[in-house]
């Protein structure tokens, strides 16, 4: 891991100990070696990264793979439930996850900051190790690059992995059908709050810890018991709504989510009420859409019930009668409406 | 335009009028306010909290009220209102 | 959530909708004047459950936007001095001014910075003495108690780093200039409930005399919109015109008395420009001369910011009530939530916004025609 600067700057100072990260730790010389011996390895270890090649060289898992790609800059990097190291191991893990593909190989390109706390670098590596070992993930390439401090928190990270397809399923939009039905994994916002009530400004307390969790288990419960998984969609940004409008979209089919139905915990209820944000646009990072045929919906329920992330899965909607990528919502008084994006980033209202 | 939503007071604090606050429980969702402006409260009570700070403490009584309007079927039409 | 829940009934909110029908024979126009009512109407479907005869007209109560476009530009320009930490709330981050806008301000590097509540603010004086604090207050009566509270406490710790940059304006005299228009339809209103908490039901009384109009001071939940629209119906139907509390688990008539004493205090009233109508006498709030070292305006030399008029936009008509959103011809194209020309396609409870999100057939509409270049 790690490459030396195009610039080529060598740290005319001999080598010392730093509680921060300085400009010299990106230059490739002593400094970074020195990084990636202290932090990266000893958490992220496993067999390809040892080898300490310029990339890891392995033969393909399956014959059909998925890959993904993301980047994060979560403010503040940490909150009740994760920090910004597990948000990429799983949200990386559940993209693929979400192809029905088992995460395996992953990459990870930190920039950092000059000025940032090398404890805390450290403790968000080795939350990332602890999260990738859990899964069975391995962080087999990466990269550090330094620049200049500035207004940020210091550390935003560039993932990539590779997931091994181990069914022949076409889990995607395309194969939504007009009488599927949606299932929604469990209850929803908690991350989207953990993050705001993290940021000292909105100064509230007893937000729950965010559901940021890997997703995959459920994923390989329902393709052993053969479930006839049609499509899978994680809730991130823009919460539920984002997911039900984009597959409704690509899909060319009309969905409807009945509100009365999707689970909010109590806390998180309270949050969004206070400050007048709506739940369906709440980002989570632990929760999960399936839609099946309604033959095999008992069943899915069943397989889910029996993991703990999706123990409190239920049905949601429905593919409707209705016009291409139209979205609608049922209210809890019984009206339906539209079910739209949210305009950019949930900020809190004072109207 | 005036986002608020009633809480329960769990906890007052702080002597000066100016300065009293209440711990207010949304549903779990903890938050301190000012209560400067509902002097009178009481720990128990349920508040309308609007850009940190009380505005009235909810009336159960009034609640119960407007709600018996509509409890059944047989709605009275165009019964007269007494004004305010 | 006690006191949420028990108004967002559905079998009542059925049994409401039942009653409504059964008593309106004629095609009335009411007024809704706040926009966090607007929100709950078309956030729960109430239009679409409303007898078809009926217009409802969305009021300029959405402080967010008629804040003058100027004081946007002004915020923006103090967010931008050295030391100068610009507080303020999320809902005003994306809306344009003049020239510009808080969250262009922030990403060119001003330090703008969301808060819940001006008290926030003032503890965030408190805590970093080498900064300058200046709050953006925007809003209506019901947030001046707050704004008023703020600048007490700052002036009770001896803060002198914390100062104000009043945009708080006041429903009633802007309502007076909309009623007046004689081309304004409303014939019924719902007063904002929490406006009300505030100043009480009494100022309420000379403009259903004068204007002939029965007001439902209203809350913000369903039953409480459709109780109100019942009201307002109820005495229509029979001639009369009258102010009633309908939202009294929560506003007293003579409203909040400790709040309005903070209020006389710190403020007095003011000529002021309202964004998408004209100056509204008495439509603001500024500082008392006593409290000058708490108002940006005086504190800091701020240079006066110049307006080109946008001629398309007909916000003062929408704000009237007497055009419709899909009735203007900028609606759509170009004027969109993330390219607003006016202040109700602004804030997500602007009517025009409002429109836009939950009526997309008069998006596709508006499209069509913008293409047919009519």
């Amino acid at each position: 891991m790690g490459s030396s600067d195009s610039l080529g700057g060598s740290c005319p100072v001999p080598l010392m100990r730093s509680e921060q990260v300085l400009a010299a730790h990106g230059g490739g010389g002593k400094l970074t070696a020195d990084l990636l011996t202290r932090i990266f390895r000893p958490h992220f270890s496993n067999p390809l990264l040892d080898q300490e090649h310029d990339g890891a060289v392995f033969s393909a898992p399956a014959s059909r793979l998925a890959f993904t790609a993301d980047g994060y800059v979560v403010q503040p990097l940490f909150f009740p439930g994760g920090n910004i190291g597990t948000l990429a191991i799983h949200g990386t893990a559940n993209d693929l996850a979400m192809c029905g593909a088992r995460p395996m190989y992953f990459s990870a390109c930190f920039v950092l900051e000059e000025g940032l706390s090398l404890q805390v670098l450290e403790q968000v590596v080795e939350s990332m190790g602890q999260a990738a070992r859990a899964i069975g993930v391995q962080i087999v390439a990466g990269d550090t690059k330094v620049v200049e401090r500035s207004h940020g928190t210091g550390l935003h990270l560039a993932m990539s992995g590779i997931g091994a397809i181990e069914h022949s399923l076409a889990i995607e939009p395309s194969s939504v059908r007009g009488e599927d039905v949606v299932i929604l994994s469990g209850d929803i916002g908690r991350h989207g709050i953990a993050v705001l009530a993290a940021r000292q400004q909105l100064d509230f307390q007893g937000a729950l810890p965010s559901d940021c969790a890997p997703l995959y288990a459920p994923v390989a419960a329902l393709l052993e018991a053969g479930i006839e998984i049609h499509c899978l969609r994680d809730l991130t940004r823009g919460g539920l709504a984002a997911a039900i409008v984009e597959i409704a979209g690509k899909a060319g089919l009309a969905i409807e989510i009945d509100e009365r139905l999707i689970p909010v915990a109590p806390a998180v209820r309270g949050a969004c009420e206070l400050l007048g944000l709506d739940p369906v646009h709440v980002a989570c990072e632990g929760r999960f859409i399936v839609f099946v045929p309604p033959s095999n919906v008992e069943q899915a329920l069943a397989v889910l019930h029996s993991q703990s992330v999706s123990a409190d899965a239920r049905v949601i909607g429905r593919v409707a009668a209705g016009s291409a990528g139209q979205t609608t919502r049922i209210t809890p008084v019984g009206s339906r409406r539209m079910l739209d994006l949210p305009t950019g980033e949930q900020l809190p209202r004072i109207c | 335009m005036c986002l608020a939503i009633p809480g329960k007071v769990i906890e007052l604090q702080g002597e000066h009028s100016l300065e009293r606050v209440g711990r207010i429980d949304f549903n779990g969702i903890l938050r301190d306010v000012s209560v400067a402006c509902t002097p009178e409260v009481k720990v128990g009570d349920y508040v309308l909290v609007h850009a940190g700070f009380s505005l009235s403490i909810v009336d159960e009584a009034e609640a119960l009220a407007l709600l018996a309007t509509f409890a059944d079927e047989v709605v009275h039409e165009l019964s007269p209102e007494s004004p305010t | 959530m006690k006191y949420l829940d028990e108004f967002r009934d559905a079998a009542i909110v059925q049994r409401q909708a039942a009653l409504l029908h059964r008593i309106t024979t004629r095609p009335w126009t009411i007024m809704e004047i706040c926009g966090g009512q607007t929100h709950a109407i078309l956030r729960f479907g109430i239009d679409e459950i409303l007898p078809p005869s009926m217009t409802l007209i969305h009021g300029p109560g959405c402080p967010v936007c008629v804040t003058p476009a100027s004081l946007i530009d002004q915020a923006a320009f103090l967010s931008n001095l050295p030391g100068v930490v610009l507080c303020t709330y999320g809902d005003m981050l994306r809306v344009p001014g003049g020239k510009d806008d808080l969250q262009s301000a922030k990403a060119r590097g001003g330090d703008v910075r969301m808060v819940y509540s001006p008290l926030d603010a003032v503890e965030l004086a408190q805590w970093e003495p080498d900064c300058e604090v200046v709050f953006f207050a925007v809003g209506f009566e019901t947030t001046i108690p707050g704004t008023a509270l703020a600048i007490l406490r700052a002036k009770h710790r001896g803060l002198r780093n914390f100062s104000v940059l009043s945009a708080h304006v006041r429903v009633l005299p802007a309502l007076q200039v909309i009623l007046q228009e004689p081309a304004c339809r409303v014939q019924g209103l719902l007063a904002a409930g929490h406006v009300c908490t505030v100043t009480g039901c009494g100022e309420y009384e000379p403009l259903a005399r004068e204007f002939k109009i029965p007001v439902a001071v209203t809350g913000f939940e369903p039953v409480d919109i459709l109780d109100g629209i019942i009201e307002c119906v109820r005495q229509l139907e029979q001639g009369t015109a009258q102010v009633v509390n309908r939202y009294a688990r929560s506003v007293r008539a003579a409203g909040n008395p400790v709040a309005q004493a903070l209020v006389h205090e710190v403020f007095e009233p003011v000529d002021m420009e309202w964004r998408g109508l004209p100056e509204i006498p008495e439509g603001g709030f500024k500082l008392r001369n006593t409290f000058q070292e708490f108002d940006a305006a005086a504190k800091f030399a701020i240079p006066g910011m110049t307006l080109a008029k946008v001629s398309e936009c007909i916000a003062g008509a929408i704000l009237q009530g007497i055009k419709k959103p899909g009735e203007c011809p900028a609606f759509g194209h170009p004027c969109t939530p993330l390219n607003p020309l006016g202040a109700p396609m602004v804030s997500s409870e602007g009517a025009c916004a409002a429109y836009y999100r939950y009526r997309p057939q008069l998006v596709e509409i508006a499209t069509q025609e913008h293409r047919r270049g009519e």
